[in-house]
C-alpha cells in the first residue's frame, strides 16, 4: 500500500483488514502514533489508552486469523466523550465527571463492539455538548485542523477535528442542535444526524433528551452510512427508538451517481441577511451541482424557521436542567467536601460545572419555574409544533431540502465566548432539524478564500436516512471536496 | 457588536434560580450571568410575537408508543462496581454529609 | 356538637407487587443487603434511560377499574424536580398532566353509616431510595429506588379520623384481594400524606389545609389526625390564624410539628418526561384487564349472604381473605349444609391454621373431605366429638373421612339395645346420682349421659342415650 495507514477511511480500513493487507494492531498503532504527534496542536482527544486499544486490536486480529469474517472486525473508531464505554472514563467534557469510570456500554458502543470495532480514542466535546465551538470543554478548546487559530465547531468538535486530521477513520458524535453537522462543516468532513428515535441514546450522556441523537462523523457519505447502519435500530433500553426496521442502505449509497427524478427544496428563509457571502456562494454552487446531477430544484417555505433558535434555547436548557440534576457528588464524579448536604450540592455543582453549563441550567430552571412555565416552556413546545408543520408541508413539495449548514465559516478561538447570543445564532440552520426530529447530513462543499471549509446541508424527512445519504453520496461522487485534507499542524498549541 | 435586549427582558434573579438548581454563585459570577441571561431572555422572548393560540404543544418527540418491558428481572451492576464510583462509601452504601432539615 | 367541621383528604402511596422495578429490570422489593438490586438506570448514571414496567401499569389500571375510575387511553409521564439524595436523578418520574386513572370512589362504613369517598385520580410513579441518617452523615441504599408506586389522591371527603382509617382499611382490603400489593405496613408498602382542614359548622368553603407527610401506620394516622384537627380548631377558637404548611408527626411526643420550610420545596418544575413515550391503551386491553379482576370483598360478602344464606358476621369473616373465601365456596359446592361449612371453616379450620401458623394453601384437608365430614355428622353417623377428632386427622395428614371413621371405629352407636345396656350399667354404678335425678335434679341426667358415652367409648348417640336413661329412671 502506498498511502499511509491513517489515510484509510472506515470502509477502506474494513476492506484492507479483510484482505489482510494490514492488521488492526498496525492500523491502531499508526493512528495512536499520529494522535500523539498532532494532539499538542489540536487537543481533539480527551483520553486514549494505547495498551487497551492495542489489546482490542490484537484480539480482533486473532479472531480474524481464526476465521472470524465480521466485515468491520478490527476497524478503529473514535468515540465522543459523551458515550459510555465500559471501563473507560466518560466525562462529557466536564470537571463534574472527573474520576467517573463507565460501568456499562452505551447501546451504540455495544453494537460497535459486537461488530468488532476498536475504540481507539475519546474525542473532546463542549461540556455536556453545550456549545458550538468545543471551547466550553473542561479540557480546553479543540483547534480546527484547517486553521488552528480557529474553532472546529461543536459540540462534537473533537470528533470532527480528529477525523479531519486523520486520527481516526470515523468517529461517533451526537447532535442536539447541530453538534454533528456544524463541526463537520467547519472541519471539511461528513456528518450525519439521523432521525430522532433512529439511533439508541441509551448510554449517551443526556443533554436534551427530546433532541439528542447519536450519529457518525466520517470522511465520506459511504463511511457515514456504514457506521450509521451499525448503530441504528430499535433498542429495548431506549423507549424512544422506533420499531421500524433499518434497511440496508449501503448498496444504494455506494451506487449513487445522479439525482435524477428527485425534487430538492430550497427554502428562501435560509438565504437571508447574516449569511456569510462566501458561504452563500459555495452553497449555491453546490445546489447547482445537484441540479446538474439531475435534481429538480424547487422553492419551499419554512416560515417559522426564524423562531427555531429561541424555541431551542428554551426547550433544550429546560430538559438539560433536569438531565444535569444528577451530577450532585453523591454517587459518582466530583464532590466538593462540605459540612452538610446542601452545601455539598451547591459547591459540587458550582465548582464542577463550567460557565456555559451554569448559564443553560439556570435558564432551563427558570423557564420551567412556576409563573414562567407557560410563557416560555409551554409556548416553545407550541412553536415546536409549528416548526414541525413547516417541514411536513415542505416535504409534501420536495424529497429533501438543501441549504447551508452554518451562517459563517469557522470563527476564531475566543471570538464569541463572551457573547452567548452570538454563539447561539450560529445554530440557525441546524436546530430546526432537531426540533422537527428529522434527519440531516452535512457534506463538504468547498472552501472560502481563506481556505476554510463549508458544508452543504441535506435535510431528509423522518426515517428517510436512505434518501439523505443517497443524495450526499451522489454529490460526493461528482465532487472532490470531501477528499481534501488539511496540512498537518506543526508543534504545540498556538 | 453584541445586541442588547435587556430593556424588555423579564425580571429574573440569576442567584435565586441558581439556588433552585443547587449551584452556588460568586458575586462576580452572578453579575456576569445576570447580564448574559437577561440578553438571552430578551432574545428568546421574541417567541411572544408569535400567535400560538390553538396550537397543540409538542410534548412527545418520538413516534414510539408503549415501549414497555415485561416484568422479568435482569442482573444489574455488582455492588462493588456500583460503589466503585462513589466519592464516599460506608457500610456498602453511598455516604453523604449530614442532611440538615 | 362541634363548632368546626373537619375535611380530610389522603394521598396514598402504595408499592405495587411486581417482580421488577418501575423503570428498570432490577428485582423489586429487595430487602436487607444494601445496593444489591441496582443498575445504571436506578443509580441515575450518565446516559441511562427508563423503561416502563407493563405489569405495574396493568396493576394501577386494575385499581382504577376496581374503584370505577375513568381509564386514560393516553397517559403520559412527567418529571418532578427536586434535590434529595434518595432520588438518584434528582427528579422523580411521575404523572401530572395525564394520569392513568381519573376519578372513582370507595365506599366506607363507620358506625353503621355508609359514605362514599371520591377519588381524584391515581397516577404511576417510582419510589425513592432508602436513606439512613446518622449523626454526621447519611447513607443511601438504592435497592428501593424506582420500585413501582401508585399514588391515589382522594377528595377531602372524610370528616373524622375514623373515616380516614375506614377508607384506608377498605382500600387495603381491595388491593390485597386483587394481588395489587401486599400492603405490608411494616415494610413501608403503604405511605400516606394526610391533608386536613377545619371550617366553621354551617359554612362550605374549605379551611386552610395542613399536610402531614409520610405516615406509615394506620394507628399513627388516627392519632396524628386527632391531634391535628384539635390543634387547628383550638387555634381558630383562640382567634388565631392557620397557615398552609407541611407538618410531620412526632409519634413519641404525640404531636405534629411544622417541617422547617425548605426554601425551594414547592417549585417542582414539572415537564413531560422526554425519555418515555405515552402509554396508549385500547378499550379491548382495558376490558381484558377488567375481566381479570377478582370479585371485590363487598360484593362477595353480599353474595355469600344471598346465595348461602349466611349471617352477615359469617360472610364478613369468610371473605376477609380471598383464599379462605375460595375454600369455603369449594366446600359449599359439595355440601348441602352451608351454615355447617361456615362454622367448620370459621371455627376448627381457622383455629387449626392459626395454631400451626399455616395458610389455607398449606392445609391438607380437601374441601371434598370437609364436606363429607359434615355429611357424616348430619347423617348422625358420627357425633360431634368424633367429628372433631376426624377433622384433626384430616387436617394433619389428609385422607377420606369415612375411611378414618371406619379405621378408628368412631361410628356412632344408634342401636337402642346396646344403648339400653349401657344405660342400665350407668344407673347401676351411680345409684346416688340416679336418685338425685328422680328427686327432680334434671342436671344429674347429663352426668349419666356422660357415663353412657364413656362406656360406649364415645360412640353412643348422645340423644338416644338420654332418651334411654330417662325411660329407665322414670319408667
Ligand atoms: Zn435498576
Amino acid at each position: 500500500m502506498s498511502a499511509p495507514l491513517h489515510e484509510l477511511g472506515f470502509l477502506e480500513a474494513a476492506d484492507a483488514l479483510a484482505q489482510k493487507t494490514v492488521s488492526s494492531a498496525e492500523l491502531t498503532a499508526a493512528l495512536l502514533d499520529r494522535s500523539e504527534k498532532l494532539e499538542p496542536a489540536l487537543n481533539s482527544l480527551t483520553w486514549f489508552d494505547r495498551e487497551a486499544a492495542l489489546a482490542q486490536a490484537r484480539a480482533a486480529d486473532a479472531a480474524r486469523a481464526a476465521g472470524d469474517a465480521r466485515p468491520f472486525l478490527g476497524v478503529p473508531i473514535a468515540i465522543k466523550d459523551l458515550l459510555n464505554v465500559k471501563g473507560q472514563p466518560c466525562t462529557a467534557g466536564s470537571n463534574i465527571l472527573k474520576g467517573y469510570v463507565a460501568p456499562y456500554d452505551a447501546t451504540v458502543i455495544a453494537r460497535l463492539r459486537a461488530a468488532g470495532c476498536v475504540f481507539v480514542s475519546r474525542t473532546n466535546t463542549d461540556e455536556f455538548a453545550m456549545g458550538g465551538s468545543t471551547e466550553t470543554s473542561a479540557y480546553g478548546p479543540t483547534r480546527n485542523p484547517w486553521d488552528v487559530a480557529r474553532v472546529p465547531g461543536g459540540s462534537s468538535g473533537g470528533s470532527a477535528a480528529a477525523v479531519a486530521a486523520r486520527l481516526a477513520p470515523a468517529a461517533l458524535a451526537s447532535d442536539t442542535g447541530g453538534s454533528i453537522r456544524q463541526p463537520a462543516a467547519f472541519c471539511g468532513v461528513t456528518g450525519f444526524k439521523p432521525t430522532y428515535g433512529r439511533v439508541p441514546r441509551y448510554g449517551c450522556t443526556a443533554f436534551a433528551s427530546s433532541l439528542d441523537q447519536v450519529g457518525p462523523i466520517s470522511r465520506s457519505v459511504e463511511d457515514a452510512a456504514a457506521v450509521y447502519q451499525l448503530i441504528a435500530g430499535l433498542d429495548p433500553r431506549d423507549s424512544t427508538t422506533s420499531p421500524r426496521p433499518v434497511e440496508d442502505v449501503l448498496p444504494a449509497v455506494r451506487a449513487a451517481r445522479d439525482l435524477k427524478g428527485l425534487k430538492l427544496g430550497l427554502p428562501k428563509e435560509y438565504f437571508v441577511e447574516g449569511l456569510d457571502p462566501e458561504i452563500e456562494q459555495l452553497t449555491r454552487a453546490a445546489v447547482d451541482q445537484c441540479r446538474a446531477l439531475g435534481a429538480e430544484i424547487v422553492d419551499v417555505e419554512l416560515p417559522h424557521s426564524r423562531y427555531g433558535i429561541a424555541c431551542y434555547y428554551i426547550l433544550a436548557p429546560a430538559e438539560a436542567s433536569a438531565n444535569l440534576a444528577r451530577y450532585d457528588g453523591v454517587r459518582y464524579g466530583f464532590r466538593a467536601e462540605a459540612g452538610d448536604l446542601q452545601e455539598m450540592y451547591e459547591q459540587t455543582r458550582a465548582r464542577g460545572f463550567g460557565a456555559e453549563v451554569k448559564r443553560r441550567v439556570i435558564l432551563g430552571t427558570y423557564v420551567l419555574s412556576s409563573g414562567f412555565h407557560d410563557a416560555y416552556y409551554l409556548r416553545a413546545q407550541k412553536v415546536r409544533t409549528l416548526i414541525r408543520g413547516d417541514f411536513e408541508r415542505a416535504f409534501a413539495r420536495c424529497d429533501a431540502i438543501l441549504g447551508p449548514v452554518t451562517p459563517t465559516p469557522a470563527f476564531r478561538v475566543g471570538e464569541k465566548t463572551s457573547d452567548p447570543v452570538q454563539m447561539y445564532l450560529g445554530d440557525v440552520f441546524t436546530v430546526n432539524v432537531n426540533l422537527a426530529g428529522i434527519c440531516g447530513l452535512s457534506v463538504p462543499c468547498g472552501f472560502t478564500a481563506a481556505g476554510l471549509p463549508a458544508g452543504l446541508h441535506v435535510v431528509g424527512p423522518a426515517f428517510r436516512e436512505d434518501l439523505a445519504l443517497k443524495i450526499g453520496a451522489a454529490y460526493q461522487h461528482a465532487t472532490e471536496w470531501h477528499r481534501k485534507r488539511p496540512v498537518d499542524p506543526q508543534g504545540g498549541r498556538p | 457588536m453584541a445586541m442588547k435586549f435587556s430593556e424588555n427582558a423579564d425580571r429574573m434573579d440569576a442567584r435565586y434560580v441558581a439556588g433552585l438548581a443547587r449551584m452556588a454563585l460568586s458575586d462576580a459570577e452572578a453579575a456576569q450571568l445576570q447580564g448574559q441571561l437577561d440578553d438571552i431572555l430578551a432574545f428568546i422572548g421574541e417567541l411572544k410575537q408569535l400567535d400560538v393560540s390553538g396550537v397543540e404543544a409538542t410534548d412527545v418527540a418520538t413516534e414510539a408508543r408503549n415501549a414497555w418491558r415485561e416484568d422479568v428481572p435482569e442482573a444489574g451492576l455488582a455492588r462493588d462496581v456500583a460503589l466503585a464510583n462513589a466519592p464516599l462509601a460506608r457500610h456498602e452504601q453511598f455516604a453523604v454529609p449530614k442532611v440538615i432539615e | 356538637m362541634s363548632d368546626y367541621v373537619p375535611s380530610i383528604g389522603l394521598e396514598v402511596h402504595v408499592q405495587l407487587k411486581t417482580r421488577t422495578k418501575m423503570f428498570c429490570a432490577c428485582p423489586a422489593h429487595e430487602e436487607g443487603t444494601p445496593n444489591v438490586a441496582v443498575c445504571p438506570v436506578c443509580l441515575g448514571l450518565p446516559g441511562a434511560l427508563p423503561t416502563m414496567n407493563r405489569e405495574a401499569i396493568r396493576k394501577t389500571v386494575k385499581v382504577g377499574l376496581m374503584i370505577g375510575s375513568e381509564i386514560s387511553l393516553r397517559s403520559t409521564f412527567d418529571r418532578k424536580n427536586y434535590f434529595y439524595p434518595d432520588m438518584p436523578k434528582n427528579f422523580q418520574i411521575s404523572q401530572q398532566a395525564a394520569p392513568l386513572c381519573i376519578g372513582g370512589s370507595v365506599e366506607i362504613e363507620v358506625g353503621g353509616q355508609k359514605k362514599t369517598i371520591r377519588v381524584n385520580h391515581i397516577h404511576q410513579e417510582e419510589d425513592a431510595a432508602k436513606i439512613t441518617h446518622l449523626e454526621n452523615s447519611s447513607e443511601i441504599d438504592y435497592n428501593r429506588a424506582s420500585t413501582p408506586l401508585m399514588e391515589l389522591v382522594t377528595e377531602p371527603d372524610m370528616s373524622s379520623p375514623d373515616e380516614a382509617i375506614a377508607f384506608l382499611t377498605a382500600l387495603k382490603e381491595m388491593l390485597v384481594y386483587a394481588g395489587i400489593s401486599d400492603c405490608n405496613l411494616e415494610l413501608g408498602h403503604v405511605r400516606c400524606d394526610v391533608n386536613s382542614s377545619v371550617r366553621p359548622a354551617g359554612t362550605d368553603k374549605l379551611g386552610v389545609k395542613c399536610e402531614i407527610k409520610n405516615m406509615n401506620t394506620f394507628k399513627g394516622i388516627h392519632r396524628a389526625l386527632e391531634y391535628e384537627l384539635e390543634r387547628q380548631m383550638e387555634t381558630l377558637r383562640a382567634g388565631g390564624k392557620l397557615t398552609q404548611e407541611t407538618r410531620r408527626w412526632d409519634d413519641v411526643a404525640g404531636v405534629t410539628l411544622p417541617m422547617r420550610s425548605k426554601e425551594y420545596a414547592h417549585d417542582y418544575r414539572y415537564f413531560p418526561e422526554p425519555d418515555l413515550p405515552p402509554v396508549t391503551l385500547d378499550a379491548a386491553t382495558v376490558e381484558a384487564w377488567r375481566a381479570e379482576l377478582p370479585e371485590l370483598p363487598a360484593a362477595k360478602r353480599a353474595r355469600f349472604i344471598r346465595d348461602y344464606g349466611l349471617p352477615e358476621y359469617d360472610a364478613g369473616v369468610l371473605t376477609a381473605d380471598p383464599a379462605i373465601a375460595g375454600y369455603f365456596e369449594a366446600t359449599a359446592q359439595k355440601s348441602q349444609n352451608f351454615k355447617a361449612v361456615s362454622n367448620w371453616v370459621m371455627g376448627e379450620l381457622l383455629r387449626a391454621l392459626g395454631e400451626k401458623g399455616e395458610t389455607i394453601a398449606d392445609a391438607k384437608i380437601a374441601p371434598e373431605a370437609l364436606a363429607a365430614l359434615i355429611a357424616l355428622v348430619d347423617a348422625k353417623t358420627i357425633n360431634m366429638p368424633a367429628a372433631k377428632e376426624v377433622f384433626q386427622i384430616l387436617f394433619d395428614r389428609g385422607g377420606e373421612p369415612a375411611a378414618i371413621v371406619k379405621e378408628k371405629g368412631l361410628a356412632q352407636v344408634s342401636d337402642t339395645g346396646a344403648i339400653d345396656g349401657f344405660a342400665e350399667q350407668a344407673i347401676a354404678a351411680n345409684e346416688k346420682v340416679a336418685a338425685e335425678f328422680r328427686g327432680g335434679k334434671e342436671a344429674a341426667l347429663m352426668f349419666l349421659v356422660g357415663q353412657v358415652m364413656k362406656l360406649s367409648r364415645g360412640k353412643a348417640n348422645p340423644q338416644l342415650a338420654a332418651d334411654a336413661l330417662r325411660r329407665k329412671l322414670q319408667g
